[in-house]
């Protein structure tokens, strides 16, 4: 079964929720989707790590076959070439890897070279497979590692495993979505079987949740609202789930203890059997609310 | 005009709640929020009056017309971004198409073509201060290019204040590259936590290539002192100033949750925030 936590708004529990639910199962993979600020594997502390740079396609001129023509600017949509002086120059950063340019040039001047802009690491952490994308700093745009990190998961890490998923469907997956409700989170959603909406209990958090509660129904996923750091007294995100329909699966507590031990980068189902419970509770309403 | 960029990395960490307090202690007349993913300033900064809104054109998508199309698959071939979906009839995956124009160059029909899409709305309020926002739309590839005009929007009116206040979005990618450029400091709001400590360290690593003038504080400081010392000696480390700390307080939840800033009302986080607040004037004028 495959989950993604999401949230609209950063900062609400994403990581807290996906990594905790990832350590309360049996067996499940985590895959940190958030390629700009990856904390998972902080908790997790994976070992075995594997690593596996990601890479773009970016063009290299050759200034010798260039005749200035021009065309390749003309054609360029994210203004990632300019000719300056009787010189072709690429802006790396803005380049968005169609291969239009190269495709284009009519001296074949242009070639395409590889540019790494992260990397993916795998690892484990007791029963649970941790995966991780991480983006170089510096680099515009984590979506090609999101890309590849989704892409493996579908296609299973190998045969073996697919096998055993199908024969047991009980292996877990936990997507850790990036924050917002943009193309990116979208991709992330499209093929789970369930999501879990993060919410914390400020009007800033009901805005974002309802954003991206639009974009779960938009796929008509079947999902369930978490609500973090519930202080007592009025919580507008609880109201909002209620008016809407949005079934809450749990709400944890604004508690010191839960503060100071996922600060410091604890995981609380690992290291409290009150928290494992309520973890495996959670789990539990998933699995239902997800069952076909 | 000097520019602050409020900027976290990890989000949640309080940027807008700090945002908001500075708008009032600075007596802002210009601020803008530049998280168009997930904006939130404008629910605790009012406006007296209803903004005047645009649309947002981010890239064209592209269109295949059905009627040219032979169904040669040279755009499905030639796509980098599996936009185009195969079938009776060729489409076009409008969220997954990023405008390169890639299947237009190879169409041998012409049956392909760009064409503008809106991707979001831009709001501009112009009272006695001027504050810029905008609404990605749900689905849109995230924007550097929107965010750039958020605060093209902002400095199109010309007001006289002294500093202008731009809220960040979280990350270190294209938006936040965007809202870079022509800030004259970034202030980072921390929170004390291993997982934002690491995020900490990748945003003012990204600031730095671009030359920024940095400073930092801790928001929600006593949740974890030990970390909050981490976070000081490593600025101390890095030669980074570090403006000052707010501690946790329920009634900032209370503040945020009335559409309020936390310098409206009487509480511990407001009273910190202030001095935060005079430590970053002085870096943004030193």
């Amino acid at each position: 079964m495959k989950i993604a936590v999401l949230s609209g708004k950063g900062g609400t529990g994403k990581t807290l929720v996906s990594v905790n639910l990832a350590a309360a199962a049996k067996a499940s993979t985590y895959i940190d989707c958030d390629v700009e600020e990856p904390n998972g594997h902080l908790f997790f502390k994976p070992e075995k790590l594997v690593n596996e740079t990601v890479a773009v396609k970016i063009p290299e001129v050759d200034n010798l076959l260039c005749n200035g023509c021009r065309k390749c600017i003309e054609f360029c949509k994210f203004n990632a070439l300019a000719y300056i002086g009787d010189t072709l120059l690429v802006f790396e950063e803005v380049c968005h890897s169609c291969g239009g340019c190269a495709l284009i040039c009519p001296e074949k001047a242009l070639r395409e070279k590889e540019k790494a802009i992260g990397e993916i690491q795998r690892g484990v952490s007791g029963n649970v497979k941790v995966i991780t994308g991480i983006l170089n700093t510096g680099e515009a745009s984590g979506i090609p590692i999101i890309k590849k990190l989704l892409d493996d998961m579908h296609e299973g890490n190998s045969k073996e495993d697919k096998k055993k998923n199908n024969e047991s469907g009980k292996e877990f997956v936990f997507i850790d979505c990036p924050p917002g409700s943009a193309c990116i989170v979208m991709e992330s959603i499209k093929d789970v079987d369930y999501c879990i909406l993060v919410a914390e209990p400020t009007l800033f958090g009901v805005h974002n949740l309802s954003m991206v509660h639009e974009l779960v129904k938009l796929f008509g996923k079947p999902c369930g609202a978490v609500l973090n750091k519930c202080l007592d007294g009025e919580n507008p995100a609880e109201k909002y789930c209620r008016e809407n329909g949005i079934n809450i699966l749990c709400q944890i507590p604004y508690e010191n203890e839960i503060g100071t031990m996922n600060s410091n980068a604890l995981i609380l189902a690992r290291e409290n059997d009150r928290y494992q419970a309520l973890f495996r509770g959670l789990l539990d309403a998933v699995a239902k609310g997800g069952a076909p | 005009m000097k520019q602050l960029l409020i900027l976290s990395g990890k989000g949640g960490t309080g940027k807008t709640t700090i945002a908001a307090a500075f708008i009032k202690l600075a007596e802002a007349k210009a601020y803008a929020d530049c998280d168009v993913d997930a904006p939130n300033l404008h629910l605790v900064a009012h406006q007296a009056s209803e903004p005047a809104r645009s649309n947002f054109y981010g890239m064209p998508k592209a269109e295949i017309n059905a009627d040219l199309c032979v169904k040669c698959d040279q755009c499905r071939k030639n796509c980098r971004f599996d936009a185009i979906e195969p079938g009776e009839k060729y489409k076009v995956d409008p969220f997954a198409c990023e405008g390169c124009g890639v299947c237009e160059a190879v169409c041998p029909e012409g049956a392909v073509s760009l064409k503008p899409a809106v991707a979001g709305e831009l709001m501009l309020h112009v009272n006695d201060s001027v504050f810029s926002t905008a609404q990605l739309r749900m689905g849109s590839g995230t924007s550097g290019k929107l965010v750039t005009e958020v605060k093209q929007q902002m400095n199109s009116v010309p007001i006289e204040t002294e500093i202008a206040i731009i809220d960040g979005s979280p990350g270190i990618g294209c938006p936040v590259i965007a809202s870079l450029s022509g800030a004259d400091m970034v202030l980072v709001v921390a929170e004390p936590s291993l997982s934002c400590i690491s995020d900490m360290e990748r945003i003012i690593r990204t600031a730095k290539i671009f030359d920024m003038k940095i400073g930092v504080c801790v928001n929600k400081f006593d949740t974890n002192i030990e970390n909050t010392k981490k976070i000081e000696a490593f600025c101390l480390e890095q030669s980074i100033p570090f403006t000052g700390k707010v501690p946790f307080d329920a009634e900032a939840v209370r503040a945020v949750n009335n559409g309020l800033s936390i310098v409206d009302l009487q509480c511990a986080a407001g009273e910190a925030v202030k001095e935060v607040f005079r430590e970053t004037l002085r870096v943004l004028n030193g």
